[in-house]
């Protein structure tokens, strides 16, 4: 109950720090309506028959991972140049409880680029937002989420030793947005991509939100994409006890 | 003699400054590995619309890539200084503001064409394009040019700075709006007339279609009056920044504001 309590807490609180920042907002929501709105364009134009919606709604989940990446890359790093990583290293909980709700944060602030995106592709290109299975959709939206914010967890761990790993985090942006699959079908990709891809927890996501919307089997790609969300989360946690271990020591946990 | 000095020494050094904290670490993931994966999505968003070719999305990306260290080097020459609390020790200098912005802009200039040819080479030879060799030249060419007037325009990006906070959000949507309207990966041709008026008035729309042609054969004579208008673009971005540069100094001082905003 306590570790629920702090998982929580400790989302809520940087839930709202997020929301104070205009990189965080405002950019998130803005920046990938742009490629969302180059892709409307390009599928309009094209000879895809595939339905506008199924574009929008991968343009959409773009948004969440758009948010995800950099900052959760950028998440030790904040805490160095706060001077609070080893205040938060050394409290009695263990630091992958106050880490994992950081990275869940920044990926639900990604729910207001969602809306923002399928949104305008509504109001500017006209796409109408039918869900097929409202209830698959209802789980499959969190579900997304909150195993994007996994897999920011254990990048963030991965980047502990690196000064400067907001740069590696952004540089993880486009690769996943590509085999992910939210705008192109995985078929398209040469067969040694596709393991890559059915080992991102968000291509189950985008799959469970299309089969949501479009038909499917969105509970089967819900399960797979929480379970991917669940190794993601222990993986990061023992990765964590290492750095942990060999950061206190070799006296590098502030990389001075 | 001074000028020229504040020119080439002072863009130098402020060149080395910026890639003092721009090390490998940053430069190879944002400048090196980005755009090839931007180029890579493109083309397979393209492949997944069925719309255009390969070569349209390898050179439309590659040299609209050079936005970001156009954009972002060329703002921080302001935003880095005001970081480190220099920026009012340059200001009561008694340089020239001319050479003095201008030499920092050279060898951004230099470093957006370097991006954008390293993503061109790379991303083609991944993709596969197929450019005859005598256009190579041309290209590269082209390339500069367009990260010339990239350069102008984040000189106003740099400009604007110095009223508002957030550098790395204003350099992010231009970067947006460039790659929407300037014909990298949406034909200019499909986008609304309204789109298509503002494409011809920023950088990269005449130089990407100029590389294009040039890709598909064409001699740089049939596109000289593409990279003209696309360098003209340049100079007027250049103008128009290094006058709100100005502007914006003049009205810091009178405000006391340099280091608020």
């Amino acid at each position: 109950m306590r570790t629920l309590r702090l998982l929580s807490m400790g989302w809520l609180f940087h839930m709202k720090m997020l929301t104070r920042s205009s990189f965080n907002t405002f950019l998130g929501i803005v920046y990938p309506l742009f490629f969302a709105t180059i892709a409307f364009f390009m599928f309009k134009a094209g000879d895809d028959p595939k339905p506008l919606l199924w574009a929008s709604l991968g343009a959409a989940v773009m948004g969440i991972w758009g948010t995800t990446s950099t900052a959760a890359g950028n998440a030790l790093s904040r805490e160095r140049w706060h001077g609070t990583l080893e205040l938060l290293v050394a409290a009695p909980t263990h630091f992958s409880y106050v880490l994992l709700p950081v990275t869940i944060a920044m990926a639900t602030i990604g729910i207001y680029s969602m809306c923002a995106t399928l949104l305008w592709g509504w109001l500017v290109f006209g796409i109408q937002i039918e869900i097929g299975d409202p209830l698959a959709f209802a789980l499959a939206v969190p579900a997304t989420v909150i195993t994007i914010g996994a897999l920011g967890f254990l990048m963030a761990v991965a980047f502990v030793r690196f000064r400067q790993a907001w740069a590696l985090g952004n540089m993880f942006e486009y690769p996943v947005w590509l085999i992910s699959g939210f705008l192109v079908p995985l078929s398209l990709f040469p067969a040694w991509v596709r393991p890559i891809s059915w080992a991102l927890a968000p291509t189950w996501g985008i799959a469970a939100i299309r089969g949501a919307a479009l038909g499917g089997s969105p509970y089967a790609d819900i399960a797979v994409a929480t379970a991917l969300g669940a190794a993601y989360v222990a993986i990061g946690i023992a990765l964590m006890n290492r750095a942990l271990v060999a950061a206190r020591a070799r006296a590098t946990l502030s990389l001075t | 003699m001074n000028s020229v000095r504040v020119f080439f020494v002072g863009g130098l050094t402020s060149y080395r400054a910026l890639f003092g904290w721009l090390s490998p670490w940053v430069f190879i993931p944002s400048l090196v590995v980005a755009p090839v994966f931007q180029i890579l999505l493109f083309v397979y968003i393209g492949r997944s619309a069925q719309l255009e070719s390969d070569e349209f999305y390898v050179i439309g990306n590659a040299i609209q890539y050079a936005s970001i260290p156009c954009l972002f080097a060329m703002t921080q020459t302001i935003a880095g200084e005001r970081f480190q609390q220099t920026l009012g020790y340059i200001l009561i200098s008694p340089a020239r503001r001319l050479p003095l912005y201008v030499g920092r802009a050279l060898p951004v200039v230099l470093n957006g064409f370097l991006t954008a040819a390293v993503a061109l080479v790379v991303g083609g030879v991944i993709v596969g394009i197929d450019v005859p060799a005598s256009s190579w030249a041309p290209i590269a060419f082209v390339t500069l040019v367009c990260a010339f007037s990239c350069t102008g325009l984040g000189l106003l990006n740099a400009g604007c700075g110095l009223v508002v906070r957030e550098n790395a959000v204003l350099s992010n949507i231009i970067f947006g709006v460039l790659l929407v309207f300037s014909g990298s990966n949406v034909p200019i041709d499909q986008l609304p007339a309204w789109m298509q008026s503002v494409s011809e008035v920023i950088p990269f729309t005449h130089g990407i279609e100029a590389a294009r042609r040039l890709a598909d054969g064409e001699t740089f004579g049939d596109v000289a009056g593409l990279v003209g208008e696309e360098a003209v673009i340049g100079v007027v971005y250049g103008a128009v920044g290094y006058t709100v540069i100005r502007a914006m100094e003049i009205l810091s001082r009178r405000w006391a504001t340099l280091e608020r905003a």
